[in-house]
């Protein structure tokens, strides 16, 4: 893998190595520099702040002018409402995040039973204009899904996909086995082929030799494509607002935006199921640091 | 054990390339024969076809007496040794040499013998509770030919076993190999792109090039008589000079007026090349007997011997191997004379052996 941030911060200390008479630039440079970033960090961080704060405010504070950043009255009940509605039961939210656990898994896992296969195929076989489809593969990731929401939306109509989770299932793994297939081909390239060939001398057959052998030291880059995938899928919002109508349906993220709009906007309800919304992400992005950083510096794909 | 014989092998993948046009080799029982060429001749296609991990487009492979065109490299009961070793990653050393035996299904006790049998051939006693991380390089590869001869198989494949190993453990295991392949007496194909490899190891060596077999013969043959331009070229370091001659009064005449002794047999009215190796040659004072005049370029001092590069006013600059105690200085007029037999001569435009 490639260098993680973890590597690259952990190395000694620079400054105590720079000349003394670079010092003084050097401090002034840092800073301006840390005065900068710590703008910026305000600038990022605020609203997420912000969404936090409201999320545990009860609604006389949240409404309050001028706004309370402190000594306000902590409370749970946004998030309560998040998942139990009003006169008992689940709340239509709760239905939406249940939605969005199904949506992101199974289409995550479908495009990693599609993705991993065809990524092997493409890194161990000789095959006809390889390159060239390769390079279509990747293509349809060139283009922004908004573009062919309409065309999805009229096809969808026409064979009945229009409002279900099925359909989202369909519609998001085809962008994940792209990306699947981009990511564990790097990863299959690594692993030698003679594993394989080896195990057939042993006796195995082709894909007995790839199931034992290969896949096994592919389970973490395995792991971390899925991660990938499944934050796509957990963060999607057009084809999810475009392609879903009914409660029962729709997935977090347009469920979230609809709480906006009518004539009361419940701040609060909406700073909840953002921070719950928003968890999931955290979590396995903290887990996939490493390649999210790779994937920053050196494009999602080595090699 | 068994011998075995390629028939007309042409291998075509699906995205056009041909890696190998067209191949015959012949190998006996008990032979250890090699396979040389620069990288992408067609030696690793050919190897893995006889293995049954690519299948032919067209030809036919036999071993012993079975075709094998059909069958799954398993049943073709061949041992391959691979350029990155293919040890099992997860397995010790001890399960990496059992491993093979074991999907044949052999009792335990036998498994056990044959392991310890393989492990006292290639001394790996002290690393059988290791895994292949904690192996060095030389020791993963002796792992994994001793993974290959547990299986007792009828032939042994070797892939550019020793091409990841430096240099001096490369010549220990080039003399372990050819000990035990002499030990054991079974055939081996041994693919490798170092002509000293080659020379040292092979009972017989074919040069491959561009998916053809451009010569087989013993390393001797291959290296006084090679069969084309090409193998010309290819083996020896420094390689053969190719100099330009035409046939005059009975001799082989260059342009730079060097004299070499004709081979018997020359056809007329061509277009020819002598193959001179550079210990054929010798610097002499300028004006000795039978010498050309000539210039020293360069000369590379290795030691136990210098190689003059001598411009004598022919087409190219030939190279000459001379021992340690003859010293020219460079841009030194010298002689450049002729000491050996009737050298090799080929035809310029088919580029073979001609006499």
């Amino acid at each position: 893998m490639a260098v993680s941030v973890d590597e690259a911060v952990s190395t000694s200390p620079v400054q105590d190595h720079t000349p003394p008479a670079r010092r003084f630039g050097l401090r002034g440079r840092s800073v301006l520099e840390v005065a900068l970033l710590a703008v910026l960090a305000v600038v990022m961080l605020f609203p997420v702040l912000w969404m936090i704060e409201t999320s545990i405010k009860e609604n006389r504070d949240v409404y309050a002018i001028p706004a309370k950043f402190f000594g306000f009255t902590v409370t749970l009940d946004h998030f309560k409402d998040v998942f139990v509605a009003s006169g008992g039961g689940r709340s239509t939210l709760s239905v939406a995040f249940l939605n969005s656990v199904v949506v992101a898994g199974v289409s995550t896992a479908l495009a990693t039973v599609l993705g991993v296969p065809a990524a092997w195929a493409y890194s161990r076989f000789a095959v006809k204009a390889k390159k060239d489809q390769l390079f279509f593969i990747l293509s349809t990731r060139f283009m922004p899904p908004v573009v062919v929401v309409i065309p999805i939306f009229l096809m969808y109509r026409q064979v009945g996909l229009i409002d279900s989770k099925l359909g989202l299932i369909l519609i998001y793994a085809a962008f994940n086995v792209p990306f699947t297939i981009w990511m564990m081909k790097g990863f299959v390239d690594e692993v030698p082929a003679e594993y394989e060939d080896a195990a057939m001398l042993d006796g195995y057959t082709r894909l007995q030799a790839f199931r034992r052998f290969t896949l096994p030291l592919l389970l973490p880059g395995i792991a971390a494509t899925a991660v990938f995938a499944l934050i796509f899928s957990w963060n999607e919002f057009v084809f999810a607002i475009f392609l879903t109508s009914s409660d029962s349906v729709r997935t977090a993220p347009p469920a979230i935006a609809g709480l906006i709009g009518g004539t009361t906007v419940d701040w609060g309800l909406v700073a909840a199921s953002s921070v719950v919304f928003a968890l999931p992400v955290l979590v396995f992005a903290y887990l996939v640091r490493k390649h999210l950083v790779a994937g920053v510096t050196l494009g999602a794909v080595r090699r | 054990m068994a011998g075995i014989e390629v028939t007309a092998l042409h291998k075509r993948y699906p995205d056009g390339t041909v890696a190998v046009e067209h191949v015959d080799l012949s190998i006996g029982d008990g032979e250890l024969f090699v396979m040389l060429g620069p990288s992408g001749c067609g030696k690793t296609t050919t190897l893995r076809a006889i293995a049954g991990l690519e299948r032919q487009t067209t030809g036919d492979i036999r071993i012993g007496d079975t075709l094998v065109n059909d069958l799954p490299p398993a049943e073709r009961d061949i041992a391959m040794v691979f350029q990155f070793y293919a040890l099992y990653p997860h397995l010790r050393t001890r399960d990496n040499l059992a491993f093979p035996l074991r999907a044949e299904g052999l009792p335990k006790a036998e498994v056990r013998e044959r392991v310890d049998e393989a492990a006292r051939l290639m001394r790996l006693g002290p690393l059988l509770d290791r895994r292949p991380h904690r192996l060095s390089g030389g020791e993963q590869q002796r792992v994994a030919l001793a993974r290959a001869l547990v299986r007792r198989p009828r032939a042994f494949l070797m892939d550019e076993p020793l091409t990841n190993l430096d240099a001096e453990l490369r010549a220990d295991m080039r003399t372990e190999i050819k000990h035990l392949q002499g030990e054991l007496g079974t055939t081996m194909v041994y693919v490798t792109h170092d002509q000293v490899e080659a020379m040292s190891l092979g009972h017989r060596i074919a040069i491959l090039n561009k998916g053809r077999v451009e010569q087989i013969g013993t390393p001797l043959e291959v290296y006084d008589r090679p069969a084309s331009l090409f193998c010309a070229a290819f083996i020896g370091s420094p390689p053969m000079n190719l100099i330009e001659v035409e046939v005059a009064d009975g001799k082989l005449r260059s342009k730079g007026g060097l004299v070499l002794t004709p081979p018997p047999g020359l056809p007329r009215d061509r277009h020819l090349v002598a193959g001179v190796r550079p210990e054929a040659l010798e610097v002499t004072e300028p004006g000795a007997e039978g010498s050309a005049p000539a210039r020293v370029v360069s000369a590379e001092w290795l030691g136990d011997e210098i190689i003059y590069v001598v411009d004598h006013g022919g087409e190219h600059e030939v190279r000459v191997r001379m021992p340690p105690t003859v010293r020219f200085a460079a841009d030194a007029p010298v002689g450049l004379r002729h000491t050996g037999g009737p050298p090799p001569v080929y035809d310029v435009s088919t580029e073979e052996l001609v006499a």
